[in-house]
């Protein structure tokens, strides 16, 4: 079998590849500040990324989005440096920043010449305790995070439609609300509300220092310490636990919105590597969720695209790190001629398929096999690797388990694929929404001006 | 002290870290351009081949680049699309194909492991010199476009990006979108593929690029291997000059969104034009660096009027667009594009202060080694030198040519080429 031949090849690579490759160094500060390192030597630069704790399903109704909200106020200045001086000051240094809000994170990170680590450390230590939070600054930036909203999914039918779907699939669970916020909510921040939620959850003991890239550990560590050390910890209150309802049937919506082509949102609600028992229930969704997606050879591209021609585009996705249940996703637009009904049929055989019978031993092997290239191409990004790592500590996992996962996902069987689709792809774990299209108004006035300057 | 700071570098640093600048380059036997550059460390290897076969090579026949280059690898030599993607992704390898309006590319990331390596490359020599352009897969591949083309109209950001392009280029083979719009793609027959591959997908008008673990001797050999099949076949005419807009214009798309997309500009910079780096660090003050540009600053830091205000020129074969754009709340369109514009007016007349200068070219110069960090990236920096035949030492020389740019040329260079006078704006979105 000259496949076999390859994927044993193909499994001892990692090792050849971990050979040279340095581990992760940890160190906790006094403070609680936990400083992770991963040296990477191929290029003279260094990533840097501070992740907070804290995300929109930390967040109570009536304040949903004030993660985000908070993220863009991080930048409005501190006493030291005032507003619009961070990114200058990163600018002058020649390296790139920004930040990102997720459901159970909110990160920051700069990218870096390698000599100006520091440059990063006194910046994100001073705004972890003495941000300035003012009511003109919050003013205009609540306009720009209105526009952010409108961009990312008033504007489109997609996007919009699976706002709805989560907010349908998920009775109390936090993941119902969109990262960016309900549009009330986002109306009504008030600075108090940004005060109380930076001093609840903006301190050393809340929050994880990742570092990749051209750099010392030991003079990361030290570096740390000179410039974090001194920040005051605080009294972390433990998140109530807003523990999902059981669903007690299937949950299917339409959804009404002008659009040129109709779309169809599945999910089934099933553990992540935080909440499963056993864990390997985790790492068969995921070897699940490649034999149905990973790629062009995958189930739904070769059945539903190419084959039925069902589909114009089918996928499935399932996130493994996050800190609560979440969904196995599954979405899809149908081809010319066929409708969102066929599609969650063809859909629906193919989970009864994986449920019945077992994945061919080819189809595992590919899996694995794209698992374990994968591991080598990320490892072309110190950024993607200092995500992972700040992904699985601040989820609550632990960074340690970024190692585990070549190995884990190799050890899935046929029998726990089959396993994990008979006991979490069921009717009564799913919902569904299908964008039903409604007609796009329409013109075009144009009109040529000439002559001076900037008439407008 | 730049230079002082360059040697340093080479003293201390592993030997991958600097080679990061050292592109090599040769020709193939079959007379194709081959751009090398060896990065150790990770066992595995980016390939691009890339063919003067973007959209602007459509003729009237707007969309057809896209869906060729889409159908290479539905089925080649004795392999349909189910057995091709197979043979990739058993081996954990990436393939996929893309079009600009300059280029076609075929893009293959592999790991360099023997049996894994020569799979891959066997798989992508066949999508090369022997696709099969089969009727029914073709019928398939149509309907997905179709689908696309249909799709973007739900989009006010991917209809103003149409009419922008349209306004700045008219009947230049530049002015249509990449995809293509309904009316030709649902008139393609498999046989306008065919002539169109036979036409451009050959020897004489191909480029290799490999960026990787590979030797120098191994690189030859894949190139070579790569490009056997191909006809030799010879390079297309140059595609034709642009002509510049003689007043400024605007239009208005009605759309029932929430938000109004604005995209303002004219046609710009060649990637070979001597004005390039004035207008390049120009740029990068007015609207190309980030959070502290100066549209940024006018448009969303003091006025909160959007989430994102840019500006970026986009080099081409010939003058690619020089391009501004926001999108902000339907009521506000009126008073953002003036300070767009005003913004846009008042930089050219004055040009930058030297403080601004000064920061910019720190900016640039001092994250230039985080622009090709990662292996990616070289390889897509590679590509573009050799596509358009920039020097060798283009990465190398590229941070002193940021350093010499004065005040005096960036002012100088942006009254010559960017007339605000002369944009032509798009807005689409409701009332």
């Amino acid at each position: 079998m000259r496949f076999r031949s390859i994927v044993i090849t193909l499994l001892c690579l990692p090792l050849l590849a971990q050979a040279g490759d340095p581990k992760v160094q940890e160190k906790v500060l006094t403070n609680g500040l936990k400083v992770l390192v991963k040296e990477d030597h191929r290029s003279p630069v260094v990533v840097s990324q501070v992740w907070y704790k804290v995300g929109s399903s930390y967040e109570p109704g009536g304040i949903t989005g004030i993660s985000h909200m908070l993220e863009h106020m991080m930048f409005k200045g501190t006493d030291r440096h005032p507003a619009g001086e961070f990114s200058r000051i990163i600018a002058a240094n020649g390296g790139n920043e920004n930040a990102f809000t997720g459901r159970d994170y909110t990160a920051y990170f700069q990218t870096l010449e390698k000599s100006r680590l520091e440059v990063s450390f006194e910046l994100e230590a001073d705004r972890m305790r003495n941000l300035n939070l003012l009511a003109d600054e919050l003013k205009k930036e609540l306009q720009v995070v209105t526009e952010e909203r409108r961009m990312r999914v008033d504007d489109k039918p997609r996007a919009k439609t699976q706002e709805h779907f989560m907010a349908m699939a998920f009775s109390n669970s936090p993941y119902k609300n969109p990262i960016i916020g309900w549009p009330a909510d986002i109306a009504h921040y008030r600075i108090e509300d940004l005060q109380a939620w930076y001093q609840r959850w903006y301190a050393p003991n809340n929050a994880t220092l990742v570092v990749a890239g051209d750099v010392r550990p030991e003079e990361v560590f030290k570096l740390a310490e000179k410039y974090f050390a001194g920040l005051k910890p605080s009294d972390i209150e433990p998140l109530k636990p807003q523990t999902e309802v059981e669903q007690l049937g299937v949950r299917k919506m339409t959804i009404k919105l002008p659009a040129k082509l109709p779309y169809l949102v599945m999910g089934y609600r099933v553990p992540v590597l935080a909440t499963a028992q056993p864990e390997w229930e985790a790492y068969a969704l995921e070897v699940l969720a490649g034999i149905l997606d990973g790629g062009s050879s995958a189930r739904l591209s070769s059945r539903l695209v190419r084959g039925k021609q069902i589909a114009v585009s089918a996928g499935a996705s399932y996130g493994l790190i996050s800190r609560l249940p979440d969904l196995f996703m599954l979405d899809a637009t149908p081809a010319k001629g066929k409708t969102v009904h066929d599609l969650e049929y063809a859909l629906k055989e193919e989970i009864f398929e994986l449920k019945n019978e077992l994945v061919s031993d080819e189809e595992l092997q590919r899996v694995k096999a794209q698992v374990l290239a994968n591991d080598v191409y990320e490892r072309d990004s110190n950024f993607y690797q200092a995500m992972q790592l700040g992904m699985l500590e601040t989820v609550g996992i632990g960074w340690e388990k970024a190692d585990e996962y070549v190995d884990k996902v190799n050890q899935v069987t046929a029998e726990q694929v089959r396993a994990v689709a008979r006991k979490y792809l069921l009717e009564d774990r799913l919902s569904i929404a299908y964008l039903d299209p409604q007609p796009i108004k329409e013109q075009a006035q144009s009109g040529s001006k000439t002559g001076g300057r900037n008439a407008d | 002290m730049r230079i002082s700071w360059l040697t340093i570098v080479l003293m201390i640093f592993t030997q991958t870290a600097w080679s990061a600048a050292t592109i090599e380059h040769w020709q193939s036997p079959q007379g194709s351009r081959v751009y090398y550059v060896q990065t150790e460390g990770l066992p595995m290897v980016d390939i691009r081949v890339t063919f003067d076969a973007g959209s602007a090579r459509d003729g009237y026949q707007h969309g057809l680049a896209a869906i060729t280059s889409a159908m290479l690898d539905a089925g080649a030599g004795e392999w349909d699309a189910d057995q091709i993607a197979e043979r990739f992704e058993s081996v954990g390898a990436q393939f996929s194909t893309g079009v600009s309006r300059d280029m076609a590319w075929l893009s293959l990331r592999t790991l360099t492991e023997k049996p894994l390596f020569d799979q891959s490359i066997a798989t992508l020599r066949a999508i090369l010199a022997d696709p099969n352009f089969d009727e029914a897969d073709f019928q398939r591949k149509k309907t997905r476009t179709l689908a696309a083309l249909k799709h973007r109209e739900e989009s006010p950001g991917a209809l103003a990006s149409i009419a922008f392009y349209q306004a700045l280029y008219h009947d230049h083979p530049y002015a249509h979108p990449r995809a293509g719009v309904i009316e030709t793609v649902a008139g393609f027959g498999v046989d306008d593929l065919r002539q169109f591959y036979r036409r451009y997908y050959v020897a004489a008008n191909a480029m290799v690029v490999i960026v990787g673990d590979l030797s120098k001797k191994q690189a030859e050999q894949t190139a070579e291997s790569l490009l056997a099949g191909l006809e030799v076949g010879e390079r297309p005419q140059p595609i034709p000059e642009i002509t510049m807009p003689d007043k400024g214009s605007t239009k208005h798309i009605e759309f029932p969104s929430t938000q109004t997309h604005v995209l303002s500009g004219l046609p710009g910079v060649r990637r070979q034009d001597e004005d390039y780096f004035p207008l390049y660090v120009g740029n990068h003050i007015l609207g190309g660096s980030g959070l502290v540009s100066k549209l940024f600053e006018e448009v969303r830091e003091k006025r909160g009027l959007a989430y994102s205000a840019y500006s970026y020129f986009s080099p081409m074969y010939r003058r690619g667009p020089f391009t501004m754009g926001l999108q902000t709340r339907n009521d506000q369109t009126g008073k953002a594009v003036r300070i767009m514009k005003k913004t846009l007016a008042d930089f050219v007349a004055n040009g930058p202060t030297e403080a601004e200068l000064v920061a910019a070219k720190k900016n640039i110069t001092g994250g230039f080694v985080l622009r090709f960090d990662t292996n990616r990236e070289l390889a897509e920096y590679a590509n573009m030198i050799g596509f358009y035949r920039l020097p060798l030492n283009y990465l190398e020389v590229f941070p002193q040519k940021v350093e010499a740019v004065t005040v005096e040329q960036i002012k100088d260079a942006l009254q010559r080429r960017v007339k605000p006078e002369l944009l032509q704006t798009v807005t689409v979105g409701g009332k």
